[in-house]
This record gives C-alpha cells, sequence and structure tokens, in this order.
C-alpha cells in the first residue's frame, strides 16, 4: 500500500537518478542509518559489539570489495585471505613506523597498498579465465602468507612473530588497542562501511560499473563495443582490493588487536568471504550485507544453541556447527542460488503490488 | 660425481615420488569435471572422509559413538573386532558409492543447469559437510593406517645408486607403491573409457550434456558412476597418504596441493594430471633444495602455484587441456 512509484512524479534529471526511487525505500534507509549511528553505539554492549557487530561492519566491508570483482566483474577470486593481510600488515606498518599519523589515514592508506598489490596479481585475469583464474588467484592467497610470515620485516622482528596494535586515538577517544570501549570500536568501523557502502553503490550504477558488467556477461562481446578489458578488470581488481585491504586492517587494528597471518588470513578466510558473497547474492550490495550478517550470526547462534543450550562438549558442538553450515550453504544454493539478495527482490515485487493480486 | 648433483638427483627423484601422490587426487577432480563440468573442491575431503571410514571399518569402531556418549552419557567405542585390510577396503568402496549415490540424490539432482561458480560453492558446503560428518562419525584424533602397505627405505634402490654413484638414495618404498598403484588406475581407467560401454557413455556425457541425453544416456547415473569413480580414487589417494602421514584433518588439504596440478596438466586431461603432478613435485622439490636456503624455506606452500601461474600466463588452458575456442 505505501510501497509504490505512484504519486512520486519526476521532475529533475536528480530526481530521477536516485538511488531509492520509492519513498518507502528511502524512509527504511534513513531508519537503518539512525539505527546504526544513533542507538546503536549507545546500547550495545562488548559481548554484542566484539561477538557480532564489529565483525559483521568489517565483513561486509570486504564482502562489498569481493561482490565487486566477483558479482560485478564476474573474476573469481580466493585471494581474500592474502589481501586482507596486506591490508593489515601494511596498516601495521604505518602505525608504527608514523605514530603520529592519525588512525583513519593509516587505514585509507593501507587500502591503497592493498590495491596496488591487488592491481599486480590481477594481471594475469588478462589471459587466464574462470576457474584457472580463481585457482591462479590462490597463488597470492599462499605467497603473500607466505611472505608475512618468513620475512621479519613485515612484523617489526617481534619475537612471537605476531603484530599487535598499538593504541592509537581519534578525537580524544581510544580506538585501537586494548583499552578501547565497545562503542568506538563499532562507531569507526560503521563509518567507513557508510562511505564505502555508498560509494560502491554509486560507483556500481555509474560508468564504471556498467564497464565491469559488461565484461562479466561476456568479455569479448564487450571488447567488440569498446570497453577496455585491460583498465576495465585491473580497476575492478584495484577498487575490490582497496576495500578488501581496508576490511583487513580494520579486521587487525581494530577487531583483533593482535593477529598471526596464517591464522587471521588464512585460505578459511577466503573462502568465508566468497560463502558471504554467493550467499547474499553476486551483483549487489545489499545482498554484500545480507551475506556478511548471515554467515557472522550463523555460528554464533549455533554455539548458544549447542554448547549452551543442550551442553555438549566444545569439539563435538565444533563439528556439528561445521556440518550444519556445510548443509545450509547447500540447501540454500538449491533453494535460491541468487542468494538473500534475490529474496529481498522477490519480496519487493509482492509489496508492490500488495494488498491486490495483480 | 659432485655431491650437490647427486643430492640434487635425489631430491627431484623424491619429488617425481610425490609428484605422483599429488596426481593420484587431481585424477579425481579430472574425472568429475569432465563428465559434469563441476570443480569438485570436495575431493580432498573425499579422501580423507574414506582414510577414516576405513580406518574406523577396520578396527571396529563404533559410528557416531562420540554423539552416543555425549547424548545418552553411555561409554560405547568399539564393536571389538579387527577386520582384515582387503574386507574392510571393499567395505569402504561400498561406503563411497552410497556417499555418490547420495550427493547425486541431494545436492546435484538439483542443481543442473546452474552457473558452474554455484556448483563450485555447493561442493565447498559438501566439502564443509563431510569434514564435519567425518569427524562426528569416526572422531577427531589422529589415526595409524595400515593396511600393510610397505614402508620405509627402499635398500634395493639404495643398494644400486650406492653401487652406481658411491652414495645411496633414500627413496620410500610407500612412494614406489604408489607409483605402481597411480600407474595402475591410470592404465585401468583409459582402458575402461576407451573399451567399455560405459566409458563411452561417460566420454559422450563429458563431450556434449544434451546430445549424450537425446541418444538415451542416462545423465544421472553417468553422475553416480562418475562420483563413485571418484570417491574410489579418493580412497586410493585417502590409502596412499594415510599410511603416509596418517589420518587427520590435514589430509583434506591435499586437494589444495592438486589445483596447481590440475592447472598445469589442464583440467580436463588425465595424463596431463600425471605429468602436472610429476613437473609441480619435481619442481618444487627442487625450488626448496636450491632457493629454499636463501629465501627461508617453507617454499613449498606457495611455489606450485606461482609455477603454474606463470605456466598459464603462456598457454591458458594448461598442458594437456581442451584448446577454450570463444565465440560471441
Amino acid at each position: 500500500m505505501f510501497y509504490r512509484e505512484a504519486g512520486d512524479f519526476k521532475t529533475s534529471y536528480v530526481d530521477d537518478s536516485q538511488t531509492f526511487p520509492i519513498r518507502f525505500d528511502r524512509m527504511r534507509y534513513y531508519a537503518v542509518l539512525v539505527l546504526g549511528f544513533g542507538i546503536l553505539p549507545f546500547v550495545m554492549n562488548d559481548y554484542w559489539a566484539n561477538a557480532v557487530f564489529v565483525p559483521f561492519l568489517i565483513y561486509a566491508i570486504a564482502a562489498i570489495g569481493l561482490n565487486i570483482l566477483t558479482g560485478y566483474c564476474g573474476q573469481v577470486s580466493l585471494g581474500t585471505g592474502g589481501f586482507m593481510a596486506v591490508g593489515a600488515y601494511a596498516c601495521y606498518k604505518l602505525m608504527t613506523a608514523f605514530p603520529w599519523m592519525p588512525m583513519p589515514v593509516n587505514v585509507l592508506l593501507a587500502g591503497l597498498v592493498t590495491a596496488g598489490v591487488g592491481v599486480l596479481f590481477g594481471l594475469p585475469s588478462l589471459r587466464i579465465k574462470g576457474f584457472y583464474l580463481a585457482v591462479a588467484t590462490l597463488a597470492a592467497q599462499f605467497f603473500l602468507v607466505w611472505l608475512f610470515n618468513k620475512v621479519p620485516w613485515f612484523y617489526n622482528y617481534s619475537a612471537s612473530g605476531q603484530i599487535t596494535a598499538p593504541e592509537r586515538t581519534l578525537l580524544g577517544v581510544a580506538v585501537t588497542g586494548a583499552s578501547t570501549p565497545a562503542w568506538a570500536k563499532y562507531l569507526f568501523c560503521a563509518v567507513f562501511l557508510f562511505v564505502l557502502a555508498w560509494l560502491a553503490r554509486n560507483l556500481t550504477r555509474g560508468t564504471v560499473g556498467r564497464k565491469w558488467m559488461a565484461i562479466r556477461d561476456m568479455d569479448i562481446a564487450a571488447e567488440i563495443i569498446g570497453v577496455n578489458p585491460l583498465t576495465t578488470k585491473l580497476s575492478a581488481f584495484a577498487v575490490s582490493s582497496f576495500y578488501i585491504g581496508i576490511a583487513g586492517a580494520l579486521f587487525f587494528a581494530v577487531y583483533l588487536g593482535a593477529a598471526e597471518v596464517g591464522e587471521a588470513f588464512g585460505i578459511q578466510k577466503s573462502f568465508l568471504i566468497l560463502f558471504m558473497v554467493i550467499i547474499g547474492g553476486l551483483g549487489s550490495i545489499f545482498g554484500s550485507f545480507a551475506g556478511a550478517a548471515f554467515l557472522v550470526l550463523l555460528p554464533v547462534l549455533l554455539k548458544n544453541l549447542l554448547v549452551g543450550g543442550l551442553g555438549w562438549p566444545t569439539d563435538l558442538a565444533a563439528h556439528i556447527e561445521l556440518m550444519i553450515v556445510g548443509a545450509l550453504i547447500i540447501v540454500f544454493l538449491i533453494l535460491e542460488p541468487h542468494g538473500l539478495a534475490q529474496l529481498w527482490r522477490v519480496a519487493k515485487e509482492k509489496l508492490r503490488l500488495w494488498p491486490f493480486p495483480h | 660425481m659432485p655431491d650437490q648433483l647427486l643430492y640434487a638427483m635425489e631430491v627431484s627423484l623424491n619429488g617425481l615420488m610425490a609428484g605422483i601422490m599429488y596426481a593420484l587426487v587431481a585424477l579425481g577432480f579430472v574425472l568429475i569435471f569432465k563428465a559434469s563440468g563441476i570443480f569438485n573442491y570436495a575431493q580432498g575431503v573425499l579422501a580423507l572422509f574414506a582414510a577414516l571410514t576405513l580406518v574406523g571399518l577396520q578396527q571396529g569402531q563404533i559410528p557416531f559413538s562420540h554423539v552416543i556418549n555425549a547424548i545418552f552419557g553411555t561409554e560405547l567405542h568399539s564393536f571389538g573386532w579387527t577386520l582384515p585390510a582387503i574386507v574392510a577396503i571393499a567395505l569402504t568402496a561400498l561406503v563411497m558409492v552410497g556417499l555418490a549415490w547420495l550427493i547425486e540424490r541431494l545436492v546435484l539432482k538439483h542443481l543442473v543447469n546452474q552457473e558452474p561458480i554455484i556448483l563450485f560453492m555447493a561442493t565447498i558446503g559438501l566439502a564443509y559437510f563431510l569434514e564435519g560428518l567425518g569427524d562426528v562419525m569416526w572422531g577427531a584424533d589422529i589415526k595409524k593406517l595400515d593396511v600393510g602397505l610397505p614402508q620405509g627405505i627402499s635398500e634395493t634402490i639404495d643398494a644400486l645408486t650406492f653401487n652406481a654413484f658411491g652414495y645411496g638414495f633414500f627413496i620410500d618404498r610407500l612412494d614406489i607403491v604408489a607409483a605402481v598403484v597411480a600407474a595402475l588406475l591410470v592404465a585401468s581407467l583409459t582402458l575402461f573409457s576407451q573399451y567399455t560401454k560405459y566409458g563411452r557413455a561417460l566420454r559422450a556425457v563429458a563431450d556434449d550434456h544434451q546430445a549424450a541425453l537425446s541418444v538415451g544416456i542416462s545423465l544421472r547415473f553417468i553422475w553416480v558412476l562418475v562420483w563413485s569413480i571418484a570417491g574410489f580414487v579418493a580412497l586410493v589417494a585417502g590409502i596412499m597418504w594415510g599410511s603416509k602421514s596418517g589420518v587427520q584433518f590435514s589430509l583434506s588439504l591435499i586437494a589444495l596441493k592438486a589445483l596447481p596440478v590440475l592447472m598445469l596438466g589442464g583440467f580436463t586431461s588425465i595424463p596431463g594430471a600425471i605429468v602436472g603432478g610429476l613437473i609441480i613435485g619435481m619442481g618444487e622439490k627442487l625450488f626448496e633444495f636450491f632457493a629454499g636456503p636463501l629465501i627461508g624455506g617453507a617454499t613449498e606452500n606457495w611455489f606450485a602455484y606461482v609455477l603454474a601461474l606463470l605456466f598459464l600466463v603462456f598457454r591458458p588452458q594448461g598442458l594437456f587441456g581442451e584448446r577454450i575456442i570463444e565465440r560471441v
């Protein structure tokens, strides 16, 4: 009844190209913003921030990044974990080398460094396609993790081989380090997520995004109509790696505080983020949010249910959890291969007509 | 002969042997990819699952005993028998066939005509599921697999090379067995696909699904068949790797070792899997031998991938892969 375009007249081009053409959508969007920035930071406690919200925000950034590469440009990548590690280590080196640098600048520079590395590993995509490329990106994953393990310069010659985030403040409040309040972690990541998601949404509906999608749908045809595959693919790799690098930097500096590269950024992370993108929906920014939320919440829920609710031993619960996650992924792919975003689209179509049947 | 050269020869021989082990896993990938276009990430976990089942059956372990004990508070562990290796292997092969049937029935049937990436993700889901299932069924502790394969240094080769060069090479007898088994496996698979009715049907499906359907080949039967064969190959790989390094979670990671082998050899070629395995095995061992000490060691983790990557830049379909022809 409320969810329709009728009566929403457009009188200028600006109106016509707005992101949310339906008034109800716009209202919902503002409501989510008010909830996310105005209410949640004041009411959440440490457990919710650390177990749910902060990982969700960070994984959402990474998922948007991978979605740009895989969902919009069609290049399957399994190197996400490695690129996150680049972001984390770049952020660590910047933090320790220039202690006066404000934290947001560190994170952005870490993203830029990762973008450079991403372009380098994206070069083979001009020759290699499909699954060959997916496996080739594993080279990035393994090589980068090995590099950060073996070259002591990257972890400042620390004895344990770990990197630990020193405390940095922003506007007088700690955002990294042990004494960071939960709401500061949350807000710091939320601002990044908001800006990056807004940027991604607008990139993907502009010229750049349309070029990406043309390459995704059929690269030869795209080349014939004048899309340059070199710049298009590499720009997708650059933007995607920028996002993933920022996610990696936040994951290390804000969320973990201390990280060991093989454990925090191993191949499992690459798969996890690919799952988020697939379950959320390829080629959808909303899907990246939905997928990240689903895969962050699911293990927490299962753990609470199995260990807390039924009192099973932790190791058994972990194995059962693995089975359930695997089975759910399969069930999900069978029921809705286009992900949560597609369910959302279907629901919106239904809402548009409601309460009338046709 | 200088020592360095002799060491290098020994290292490359061992590399070849390791390559055969990689190729055993890669074979399963190739079979499934050829017949159904599915990039089966679960192949490594299939090998783990097969090895776990084999050990469990052999030692008469009660499946799901951990779960039963946790829920009902009982103390069940073992039936109290030990099966001879050959019976256990036959039973495990049956289990793998059953598993193939279940996978076709519950997963693949519903995913016909989906994009390759979706199928790939489904096999990753399958890998998670099987990994959990294997642990829940048989327990997560490291198990010793012993089906009577010879182990330890091969004295014959030691003596032979000592007489020839004055320095005995160390070759594991298990590796030699693995090489022989791999050769037999490839030979029998080739014979099967060239000369039997089902082998031909398999190749027809690999060539063109729709054409194969239209001449009356049951796609679903072929898929069960090919997953069973892949399960059997996984069992062989599981036995070899399990005897070598024990049955444990890391066994499933050999799939990651098989991927560069596949890239190098081409996703669609059985000889490619073997040749790719040999190149990767030898290449990574030699690289570790010569360059490892200079740059900090443990290069085996990534060298194979980088080698395959560089290789692909010049030949995007791998060594023996079918030529990729693209039309608009």
